[in-house]
């Protein structure tokens, strides 16, 4: 007997996408194999290391931890929406560029979502507030010494390509 | 870790899913997920059904009035950890909620879902539990109200049937002449604590007339104390550490890979001490203003 | 230009895909709804017997294709899989079959390989495999392997997979003689790689040309493609392995095959169809590796200074369930025991012990952990017992600066002498303690102390063998478009290999860095490599990347010279020009000199032109020199004697809770030399994270394992790896550089540094804080909140 498959329709960065799952298929899942938009990797499927970290109406959420089928009705913004529509690196891409903020970079498209989603609510943290912001994702590589000053500076990178 | 298959529904009313609920017995409510759907994955669950309340109207809100504060089963803990008005009303609250996991896991996660989640790891169990807070649910045969301490009956065990839904949680608002606090140690910033606690202190004048404390992650259940009597004379040291060792005595702590029942039992009294003495303080400051 | 690349923090060139979420991990490889999915059966036991596996239900599913267990498995897929590091001390050596034959022997063993339509069906299909067992009493933990009251392996009497005894001088005699004596017993538990990225193999076979190409997150790319080419039966010839990015390894990436890398392409072949295994972290918890376990008993005499008499370790290695990665661990703790100092007399033996856990291979470090922390203990044990600063007992067992070479007169993991080349202890502990503040702390800790709280200091000094053999190789071509194409071949998993061995390129060869392309691990590009392990790549491939760039240019500069009718030594290369000194009109650029590589008889475009016949070339001669091959090449290989030895000191204060016995780094330095730096900005990257992993190994992360078998915390829920909340605001590093002689650029390996002086720094400084000895590591407030109690019971 086949599994009963939903019509989902998904809003990804700005691009609507009409898919067919069931209902059990994870957010994470249905972005990578079925929109085919890999840039969100999946680390755990428990919802702690945080790589999933997509960003919901513009709030960061683990695409792990909710279904394609429950995700309709928002718009969702993954790594590839963070690069500028010129193809240039977004705000946060470039800093951790300019701070080495990444390694092997499996983690970072978390990190990138919810810095970005972050600095939109908090656009000048301080130092304690921008650990704080990066506080739910795991990263084995860095340290996270480098991802702290990359938060730091994409905050300053952010205020220039505004004012 | 990919769930078992299940059937889908997404009621746009509250009547259908009701009645969704009411024809599968093995069915599960889905709200926010941050604790479902992890274990989903890890097929420690494989219900038949589950019905996905998202689409449904008016269950988002938060509704404060100065006798409380109504919390909708769609509201997520980010939105009644910012509620300037809830926090006004009841300020447990927002202490508590700061220490639910992370950030990313507040926006989705919702406060009534944890409660009916019934996790004794879980920090809003036991705050609904301290402040004598209550759960309205539903089903097709009606509405009930189910007060906190007839709402935990053991691990990840609710008194909630399987065809009812959680609507709201109502957390009263802080007495007069009350004050409170939270606290909590874990391994890891975000943590599922070692031991967590949530204390009300009330005062009548200069006297505490009453003082309860309330313990995430020590017992099964989350378990709220009342400690009034070692601290109805004068809270100083030695009444602070009268009612950590009364905490302790009561509690018996557990023991797991992450804390022997003797570290949680010295938590249990490091906390209570602290906890109680930041509610009084907590209750000084408002009676002084 | 003529700037050096060397020593430069050049931004890395790969962050621009992974910024972009382009980057191609293996789970990214062949998305697309064809391709299927596997799942694997894993033993729910920690030891037993298989009685029947009933996969009936299986093939009914609906989008499963195939199951397979072990009685599917034919020829040489059928043995067990290789031992890849035979050693003669090695005298029980177990591995374990792709699918378990008959018995299971960890939680998480292989039993059985569904192929379904996608994941989840898998999984499903997973759930429908019956298997009855017979319970054999499991072995866990290395008291009970000792006991050896049940055994994990019938044939393998008391549990001993191997004993190895190495011996300099006399050390029982010299520590009879010496003036003092201790015995201290040390105890290290259990931790893992956790690379983010787990496991993963796609492959694809090509029944067109009779092709199989595998992409696998791999540590070694042509370790897997022999292995792969051997077990399914193939030509090497037929197998191309590619590494795509690699989400993080840290040393569990380079055991290899693991069975989802034969069954993936077992299955693919035999489906017609690609097929994929992404392992999920429960999986990657229970059936990858493990490293660390080791219990160890030293005796050490010592004379009124400190100075080591004569020092004498015995330990007893957990290998888990089998020992594919042969006794490198237990090799290297015995031998990297020993550090910056000299012990005059050493005598070490270890056994290697088998238990019903999942199987132990290097992680990041491979054994130095466990033996620095000996050493460093050890040490600190020595300053206790004659009341003197333990940086002072450090610096008179140190092997001085004029001493080098240095012979330790032990063998080392690679086979070879275990001989230093170049270092300066001393001059690294001065600046650890001014980095560090060491002189101050005693005031500071006075200070604390009058207002009640607990701080303390800790030191750990380390060496580290890196740029072990036998060799690496490197390709750079230049194309006729000035591009630079450059391969290796062993593997990358964030170690910025595209970024610096452009950086060497550059520097060597005069082109554009912006021109340099560089491909590691993958066997179509260079099929001669070994792997991405013991802080090697850069010393290796580094070293061999220099030398083809040498090769290229010489061959740019013949061929340049006679294009410009000028000497060889007059010419120079700067940003891709090649040019006569002082005369800058009359220049050739390295696109132009490739298209002269390469005589033509067929133009395909205006550039190509200059090299047909009728073109060039001296009628009177070969087109192609005697000697000469066209194109634009360079090629060569570097194998070196011996490895090469970094070496660093750490140093953490440390406040320890009086109530809660939690524990706050209040300040982590390091002093790392690796002789020079390609990179400054990498090898710092390389030093957090290391310094991370190692606060993850020293104060949180632990295999909890209970009695029978099980794995208790196999998530990231209870294996607690830090979060930004547990690893300490700034990392102060400062930097020694004492080149190798061994390579001609000079370096040392940096990528395990971070990570080998962890245990032993916080036990110091915790130690310091609490005025008790710390013996075991890991610690957790709750283990110290016990050691605490049972003083205080000590004491009343």
């Amino acid at each position: 007997m086949s599994e009963e498959l939903h019509d989902v329709r998904l809003v990804v960065n700005g691009t609507t996408h009409h898919t067919q799952v069931p209902a059990r298929r994870l957010l994470s899942d249905a972005l990578r194999h079925d929109l085919a938009l890999t840039g969100t990797h999946v680390g755990c499927e428990h919802g702690v290391c945080g790589a999933c970290t997509v960003l919901v109406d513009g709030k960061p959420m683990r695409s792990c931890l909710i279904f394609a089928v429950s995700a309709i009705d928002t718009e969702i913004t993954t790594v590839e929406g963070l690069t500028e529509p010129d193809g240039s690196l977004g705000p946060v891409q470039q800093a951790f560029a300019e701070c080495h903020g990444l390694q092997c970079g499996f983690c970072t498209p978390g990190f990138l979502t919810t810095i970005t989603a972050g600095l939109a609510e908090n656009p000048c943290p301080t130092h304690d507030e921008a650990r704080d912001m990066i506080a739910g994702n795991l990263c084995r590589c860095t340290g996270y010494q480098n991802i702290v000053k990359a938060v730091e500076r994409a905050a300053v990178l952010i205020e220039e390509r505004t004012s | 870790m990919k769930p078992a298959p299940f059937a889908y529904r997404r009621p746009d009313t509250l009547q259908q899913a009701l009645a969704d609920l009411a024809g599968e017995p093995d069915a599960k409510v889905l709200a926010g997920g941050q604790s479902l759907v992890p274990l989903l994955s890890m097929r420690l669950a494989a219900p038949a059904l589950l019905v996905d309340i998202n689409g449904l109207p008016g269950l988002a809100e938060i509704v404060v009035t100065d006798a409380g504060v109504r919390v909708g089963a769609l509201a997520r803990h980010a939105d009644v950890l910012s509620s300037s008005e809830a926090r006004r009303v009841q300020p447990l609250l927002a202490m508590a909620l700061q220490h639910v996991a992370h950030a990313t896991i507040r926006n989705r996660g919702t406060t009534v879902g944890s409660i009916v989640h019934a996790d004794a790891a879980a920090e809003m169990p036991v705050v609904l539990t301290l402040l004598g807070g209550s759960v309205d649910v539903e089903s097709t045969a009606g509405p009930r109200t189910i007060p906190a301490e007839e709402l935990f009956l053991g691990p990840l065990e609710s008194s909630l049937r399987p065809d009812e839904i959680a609507l709201s949680a109502y957390f009263p608002a802080l007495p007069e002449g009350a004050g409170v606090a939270f606290d909590e140690i874990a391994r890891r910033h975000g943590d599922y604590a070692l031991c967590g606690v949530a204390a009300l202190v009330r005062l009548e004048g200069d006297r505490v007339v009453e003082a309860r404390a309330g313990y995430v992650s020590v017992n099964e259940l989350p378990t709220v104390l009342d400690l009034t009597a070692d601290l109805a004379g004068v809270v100083d040291e030695a009444s602070l550490a009268a009612s950590a060792e009364t905490a302790v005595a009561q509690l018996e702590p557990d023991g797991d890979i992450h804390a022997t029942p003797e570290y949680r039992a010295q938590l249990v009294r490091v906390l209570t001490s602290r906890v109680l003495r930041a509610a009084y303080e907590d209750a000084c400051e408002r009676n002084a203003r | 230009m003529t700037t050096k690349l060397m020593g430069t923090a050049v931004q890395r060139v790969e962050d621009q895909r992974f910024l972009r979420g382009e980057g191609r991990y293996v789970d990214d490889i062949a998305v697309d709804g064809r391709t299927l999915h596997a799942a694997v059966l894993r033993s729910p036991h920690a030891h037993a017997r298989i009685i029947d596996i009933d996969v009936d239900e299986v093939l009914d599913l609906d989008g499963v294709h195939a199951v397979w267990t072990y009685d599917d498995l034919t020829g040489p897929m059928a043995e067990p899989l290789p031992l890849l590091i035979p050693h003669p001390a090695l005298t029980h050596g177990r591995t374990q079959y792709a699918l378990a034959r008959d018995e299971v022997n960890y939680v998480g063993e292989a039993i059985a390989f569904v192929v379904a339509d996608d994941r989840y069906v898998a999984e499903d299909a997973v759930g429908l495999i019956k298997v009855s067992y017979e319970f054999l009493k499991p072995v866990v933990g290395i008291d009970n392997a000792r006991a050896a009251q049940h055994l994990v392996h019938e044939d393998v009497p008391g549990n001993i997979g191997a004993r190895l005894e190495q011996n300099v001088g006399d050390a029982p005699t010299a520590i009879a003689a010496a003036p003092h004596r201790l015995e201290l017993d040390l105890t290290v538990e259990r931790s893992a790689c956790m690379p983010m990225e787990g496991r993963g193999t796609v492959a694809r076979w090509d029944a067109d040309i009779n092709r199989l190409q595998v992409w696998t997150s791999t540590q070694t790319s042509t370790g897997v493609r022999a292995a792969v080419a051997v077990k399914l039966g193939l030509d090497l010839g037929q197998v191309d392995v590619i590494t795509p990015d690699v989400g993080g390894g840290f040393g569990v990436k380079i055991v290899h095959p693991w069975p989802e890398e034969l069954l993936v392409p077992l299955a693919a072949r035999a489906l017609g169809r690609t097929v994929k295994f992404t392992e999920d972290r429960r999986e990657h918890f229970i059936s990858s590796a493990h490293e660390r376990g080791q219990v160890h008993h030293v005796e050490v005499g010592f004379d009124d200074d400190g100075r080591l008499c004569g020092l004498d370790v015995e330990f007893w290695h957990d290998h888990g369930a089998y020992s594919p990665y042969g006794l490198i661990v237990p090799i290297i703790t015995s031998t990297q025991l020993l550090g910056p100092y000299k012990p005059n007399n050493y005598r070490v033996v270890f056994e290697s012990l088998y238990t019903n856990t999942v199987m132990v291979t290097p992680y990041r470090g491979a054994g130095r952990p466990q033996g620095c922390y000996t050493m460093e203990r050890t040490m600190d044990a020595i300053a206790a017992y004659l009341g003197k600063d333990r940086a002072e007992v450090r610096a008179v067992n140190f092997i001085q600066p004029d001493e080098f070479p240095f012979d330790q007169g032990l063998i080392f993991q690679d086979g070879r002498e275990l001989e230093y080349d170049s270092g300066d202890y001393p001059a690294s502990l001065e600046k650890i303690k001014a980095l560090v503040g060491w002189d101050e702390f005693p005031a500071y800790q006075a200070e604390m102390a009058a207002v009640g709280r607990k701080v303390g200091i800790g030191l750990a000094c380390y060496v580290e063998g890196t740029g072990v053999g036998p060799y690496e190789g490197a390709h750079v071509h230049i194309e006729t478009s000035g591009k630079v194409k450059v391969a290796t071949g062993l593997t990358t998993q964030g170690q910025g290999h595209a970024t610096v061995f452009a950086q060497l390129v550059a520097d060597e060869l005069g082109c554009r860095f912006e021109d340099i392309e560089v491909v590691t691990g993958d066997t179509r590009r260079m099929p001669y490599a070994v792997g991405t392990f013991a802080s090697r790549a850069a010393v290796m491939s580094g070293s061999a990347i220099h030398l083809a760039a040498k090769r290229a240019k010489e061959k740019v500069l013949r061929i340049a010279a006679d294009a410009l009718e000028a000497d060889e030594s007059d010419l120079e290369i700067i940003a891709g020009v090649v040019s006569v000194k002082g005369s800058p009109g009359s220049s050739i650029d390295l696109g132009t000199v490739a298209v002269l590589s390469n005589p033509l008889r067929y133009a395909f475009d205006e550039a190509s032109q200059a090299a047909t016949q009728f073109s060039v070339g001296d009628p009177g001669k070969a087109p192609v020199p005697e000697d000469e091959e066209p194109g634009l090449e360079g090629k060569d290989f570097y194998s070196p004697e011996r490895a090469t030895f970094a070496s660093g000191m750490h140093a953490v204060i440390v406040e320890t809770d009086p109530l809660t016995a939690e524990i706050t780094i209040l300040k982590y330095a390091v002093v790392h030399d690796c002789g020079h730096l390609i990179n400054p900005m990498i090898v710092e990257g390389q030093i957090h994270g290391g310094v991370a992993q190692g606060i993850g190994g020293a104060l949180y992360e632990r295999m909890a394992y209970d009695e029978s078998g099980q794995l208790l915390n196999a998530s990231f829920m209870d294996f607690l790896m830090p979060y930004v909340t547990e690893v300490p605001d700034g990392i102060d590093i400062d930097h020694l550089e004492t080149p190798s002689p061994l390579n001609p650029l000079g370096i040392k390996g940096a990528g395990e540094a971070g990570v080998i002086p962890s245990a032993a720094v916080f036990a110091s400084a915790i130690e310091d804080a609490e005025g008790f000895p710390i013996t075991a590591m890991p610690i957790s407030p709750s283990e110290l909140f016990a050691l605490r109690q049972q003083r205080a019971e000590e004491k009343s």
